[in-house]
This record gives structure tokens, C-alpha cells and sequence, in this order.
């Protein structure tokens, strides 16, 4: 698939792939027909995490390139991170040279800012912790002035900060944004609310999607941190209750979703760190639905997805996709595996008139509705 | 919302209103986040906070730098969590003494409104998104007289925070239900170093104490939130 080399004009002017997972049924939309798309009864659920500047160049002990990729404070003035070579994000991460071998205590200089290698990972010795040389607001004022966003080699101009923001992100958690979410405008946001449906979030630390080591990308993604509100918990528990879809916004909320239900505890507010790999084959606890980018076989997003629409519905969704014209990657269209989409009394609504929101009321529950509701003409099965 | 247990983003914090809000904001029991462009009296006021058993952060930017908006917003939330309350404080005259506006550069007049209305917006438009997903929040943009009172020479702070004022009237307007809430308030004459700039021979004894008015706000805000 053709990735997006540049944002849409407007956020949400991007194409979306409504894909029920029961029927193998696709229907090509444009992005801002979401919220007809849903019923009261369903619950959508965001990663507030705001991107980090997680792209810092810096210079080793000899005076070597390095960039830094920042994962996220593991304490204090604590942070794990990855280390790739020289070189530019216009080069792919796997074309890029390693950077030169560190060790522990090895000084790393940045541009108003120093940091000492404190820890190698077993799994690679560009995985590491750094100490930084400055703490709490020193420390955020410098990574904010010496650092970028991770920048990507198909997109044609860097990405300055901004772009790379949700229109609702709070903490500073992500390593690469949560691109599932950019889309969402306040006015899609408002019209699903408005709708009856329900919005929720959680704040979970999306890592990074390539480094260009091959050990580590073989096991990405990394454990990553998440924080679920208790109003989120109460939030699904009782859009599950009253038999609604809980729809994940991107795969980084699915991964703190099940990865916070698949412990011991359950799913119950708070944070922790979640090492769950979700892939075909897993069956999910509490999301039912997941609105994402439109990902590829061979991609772990790709595999990801398998766990809530059989592979073969989605390898014709995307081949679909690809021949519509569809753009892949961060900037790129979206994909919405919606369980029940076929049959919601919603979906055939807009089909026919887009801007006409849908009727609401005894029959807007996929349980109410008939299941004699035909497709839009764009269907293909 | 409680201010006990809150986090607090405020603009202009080194001196003045901005500062004696801080103040009363850490007393009340809010993490406060701090902003102001010179280094030395924003130490200050942050260690004032801090002798006094308080948490706050000082980040130093200038709210009209495009660049410098999600670097404070960014470093805000990481400090002290997502933004509950904000307060546009910071703002500028423009060149003083203040001058007609046959006599105002363009170029002043830009970088009044950068500072004044564009950084605001800049900064609202970040963390409103965040409040408004969390269902409450609350924005204070602090105002003038001069943006009712046709005041000569006033022509590019009072344009400035004119706009402002119904930038608070639409935000509000397209947030109702949202939980956050947008108040424009005009603090009045107060004994601070941008009133002697303006007005170097006021007597100040008759200017408003900046904490006085701080404690003011705080009851403003308490009223749109309790």
C-alpha cells in the first residue's frame, strides 16, 4: 500500500475502511461518516498520550553521530531509549548504520543537555538507560529544545510537533504518536457524544514502531506503560452491560485494555506496564472493535488486528483498500473493524443520504436490529 | 473543580498578577507550572513558592513563539499532569512609552497580538482538547479595560485584548456542556512593573494589590466550577 507522504488538508479528510468481522462485508467511507456509524450503546475509547520531541541527536564519547530515541522515564532522571547511528530520517531505520559500540558510563552530549549510559539491555546494547545530567523541569525544557518528533522516511517534509498531536493529548507518554486517534476531530468528537455513544480514555505509552536493530524489532512492541482512569473502567463496564462495543482507538489502546484485563487483577483503574502480545488467535476480553490505520500483512499491527477479524476478511480488506487508492502509514486512511457493522440499522441509513444523521432509538442496538439491512452499494464481500 | 490536588499552567508568572496567582494557586493546594522569558526572576518566584512548602515548576519561554507552545504544554503535563486550570496572563505593551497608532509600527502591532491573542489561543487550543476529553477544566484569560475603552495611544494592547475577550465569548460558546469553562476578567489597575511602564506617574497608592486581585480570581474561579 502507497504510505501518506504528507498530513490531509483538514485532519479528518482521510478515508476510512468499515470492515465487519462476521460477514467478511467492507464499505469504503470517508472518515467523517464515524459517528453515524455507531449506536448509543457504544463506548469509543482514545489514547490521551501527547508525543513526545523523542527524536534527540546527540554525540558519543568520539564524537560520533547519534540518535537518540527516547521510550519513555523509567525513574528519576531515568529514561530508556534507543540508539541508531548516523544518518537522517530521510534514510529508513534498517538502512541505517548501528551506531558505534557504548558501554556502561559512556557520555552522550545533546545540545544543552548530557546523559551517561546507565544500563545495556540483554536484548541489545542499543536498548539502554540513560541517566540524564539534569532532572524534573530542567530536564523536560532541554528535551523539548534539543528534541523532535520521530520522523518518518516516506513522509516528503519533517513533522514539526504539532502534527504529530491528537486534538486531546495530555501527558507527553508517546514515543510516536498515537496515529490512530489524529483523525478525531472536537467536531467528529461532539457529533459522537451527541450521538448517545460514549468517549473514554486511558493514556498508554505507544512505543516506537521500528529501530532499525533487527533483535529489537523482532520483539516489538516493547512493554509499554499505561494509566487507565476509574471512570474509563466504569466506563466499559457499563457499555459492556448494557451490550455495547467498546472500540479501541488505535492499537495502543487495545494493548493497555487487554494487557491491564489479561492480569491477575483484572481490569481495574490504575497503572502498570503491559508485555502483551496480541496477535491472530488471541481472543480479547473486552474490546470488540478497533479503529486503526490500514495496516498490511507482515505488520504487527497487521497481526494485531487478526485477533478481531479472521486474516482472510482482512487481507481482502486491504487488498480492497490498496485498490481504492488507499494510503498507509501514520498519515495515511483508516481502517474500523466494527463488529456488527453490517448488520447496525445506522450504517445503511448513511449509506444513502452521508449527511443525514441516522435515526435514533429502539432500533440503533445491533440486537434490535434487523439483520435484513442491506449494504452500501461500495460493499464488496 | 478542587484546586487542592490540580494542576495549574500560568503565563507571565515571574512578576506582577502572575505571580501573586501562582502564590495563591500553591497555597490552595495546586501544582503550578510557571512561565515567564527571563530565567532569574521566574527562579525566584518558583523558590518563593517552594520555601513556602509548595510545588511548582518554572519553564522559560515566550508564549508568542509558535515553537515554544507545545514545549510548555508538553513539560507542564509531564510535571504536574494534565492542565486543569490555565491562566493567559502574560502579555505585552508593545514598544512604551506607548505610542498613536499613526506612530505604531505594523510589526508591533503583530507582535502585540502574538503575544497577547495568538499565544493564548495557541495554548488553549492545546490543553482545552485534554480538558474537555476529562469533562472539566478551566481557562482564564486575563483582560483590560482597554479592550472597551477607546483609550489613545492604548491602540495595540487594547486591539490585543479586545480580541481576547470574545476569543473567551466563542471558546465558551463552542464549549458549553463540555465541562470546561472560559473566563475573561478584567483585574483593573494594580501596582505592577507593566502599569509604571505604561503609566509611569500613577500614584501607587491608588493601584489595586496584585494579590488582592489574585484572591479575587481564585473566587472566580471557585464560583464557574463549584
Amino acid at each position: 500500500m502507497t504510505p501518506a507522504t504528507r498530513p490531509p488538508p483538514s485532519r479528518d479528510a482521510i478515508r476510512l475502511l468499515v470492515v465487519d468481522p462476521r460477514s467478511g462485508a467492507v464499505a469504503d467511507r470517508r472518515f467523517d461518516a464515524l459517528p453515524q456509524l455507531l449506536v448509543p450503546a457504544d463506548l469509543l475509547v482514545v489514547n490521551d498520550a501527547a508525543t513526545l520531541p523523542a527524536s534527540l541527536p546527540a554525540r558519543g564519547p568520539g564524537g560520533d553521530a547519534v540518535e537518540v530515541r527516547l521510550l519513555g522515564p523509567t525513574a528519576g532522571d531515568r529514561w530508556r531509549a534507543v540508539l541508531l547511528g548516523a544518518g537522517s530520517w530521510r534514510q529508513r531505520t534498517e538502512d541505517r548504520p548501528p551506531p558505534p559500540p557504548l558501554a556502561v558510563g559512556a557520555r552522550l552530549a545533546f545540545d544543552g543537555l548530557g546523559a551517561s549510559i546507565a544500563a545495556l539491555s540483554p536484548l541489545s546494547p542499543h536498548l539502554v538507560e540513560l541517566a540524564f545530567d539534569r532532572a524534573r523541569e530542567a530536564l523536560w525544557s532541554a528535551i523539548y529544545a534539543a528534541g523532535a518528533p520521530v520522523q518518518y522516511a516516506h513522509v516528503d517534509a519533517a513533522l514539526p510537533l504539532w502534527e504529530v498531536q491528537t486534538a486531546y493529548a495530555g501527558r507527553p507518554w508517546a514515543a510516536e504518536m498515537p496515529s490512530a486517534g489524529r483523525p478525531l476531530t472536537w467536531e467528529l468528537l461532539g457529533a459522537i457524544r451527541a450521538r448517545g455513544a460514549a468517549v473514554a480514555w486511558l493514556t498508554h505509552a505507544a512505543g516506537l514502531s521500528a529501530t532499525g536493530d533487527p533483535d529489537i524489532d523482532a520483539v516489538l512492541p516493547l512493554p509499554e506503560r499505561y494509566d487507565i482512569p476509574a471512570r474509563t473502567v466504569a466506563a466499559i463496564e457499563a457499555a459492556r452491560a448494557r451490550g455495547g462495543r467498546i472500540i479501541a482507538v488505535g492499537t495502543t489502546v487495545v494493548r493497555a485494555v487487554e494487557g491491564a484485563a489479561a492480569t491477575t487483577r483484572g481490569l481495574v483503574p490504575g497503572s502498570g506496564e503491559t508485555d502483551l502480545v496480541i496477535g491472530p488467535g488471541f481472543c480479547p476480553r473486552m474490546v470488540s472493535s478497533v479503529l486503526s490505520g490500514v495496516h498490511v500483512p507482515g505488520e504487527s499491527h497487521f497481526e494485531l488486528l487478526a485477533a478481531f477479524a479472521p486474516r482472510r476478511t482482512l487481507r481482502a480488506a486491504v487488498g480492497r483498500a490498496a485498490a481504492l487508492g488507499y494510503r498507509g502509514h501514520e498519515l495515511g486512511d483508516a481502517m474500523l473493524i466494527l463488529d456488527g457493522a453490517a448488520e447496525t440499522h445506522s450504517w445503511t441509513s448513511s449509506s444513502a443520504t452521508a449527511s443525514r444523521p441516522a435515526p435514533t432509538g429502539a432500533n440503533t442496538t445491533r440486537s434490535t436490529t434487523p439483520a435484513s439491512t442491506s449494504l452500501p452499494p461500495t460493499i464488496s464481500t | 473543580m478542587l484546586l487542592q490536588d490540580s494542576s495549574s499552567l500560568i503565563t507571565g508568572a515571574s512578576r506582577g498578577l502572575g505571580r501573586a496567582l501562582a502564590e495563591s494557586l500553591a497555597r490552595a493546594g495546586s501544582r503550578v507550572v510557571m512561565v515567564a522569558r527571563e530565567r532569574g526572576p521566574l527562579d525566584d518566584a518558583v523558590a518563593t513558592i517552594r520555601a513556602a512548602g509548595g510545588t511548582a515548576h518554572g519553564i522559560a519561554a515566550d508564549v508568542g513563539d509558535k515553537q515554544a507552545i507545545h514545549r510548555i504544554t508538553g513539560a507542564a503535563a509531564a510535571l504536574v499532569g494534565p492542565i486543569d486550570l490555565l491562566v493567559n496572563n502574560a502579555s505585552t505593551l508593545g514598544p512604551t512609552p506607548l505610542r498613536l497608532l499613526l506612530d505604531t509600527e505594523c510589526e508591533d502591532l503583530e507582535r502585540v497580538l502574538a503575544v497577547n491573542l495568538v499565544g493564548p489561543f495557541r495554548l488553549s487550543k492545546v490543553v482545552a482538547g485534554s480538558m474537555a476529553l476529562r469533562g472539566a477544566g478551566v481557562i482564564v484569560n486575563i483582560s483590560s479595560d482597554a479592550a472597551v475603552e477607546a483609550y489613545p495611544t492604548w491602540g495595540a494592547y487594547g486591539v490585543s485584548k479586545a480580541a481576547l475577550a470574545q476569543l473567551s465569548n466563542i471558546w465558551n460558546a463552542e464549549l458549553d456542556g463540555s465541562g470546561v469553562r472560559v473566563l475573561s476578567i478584567d483585574p483593573g489597575e494594580m501596582n505592577t512593573r507593566m502599569h509604571v511602564d505604561a503609566i509611569p506617574d500613577t500614584d501607587p497608592s491608588t493601584l489595586a494589590d496584585p494579590r488582592d486581585v489574585a484572591a479575587r480570581i481564585l473566587d472566580a474561579i471557585a464560583g464557574v466550577t463549584s
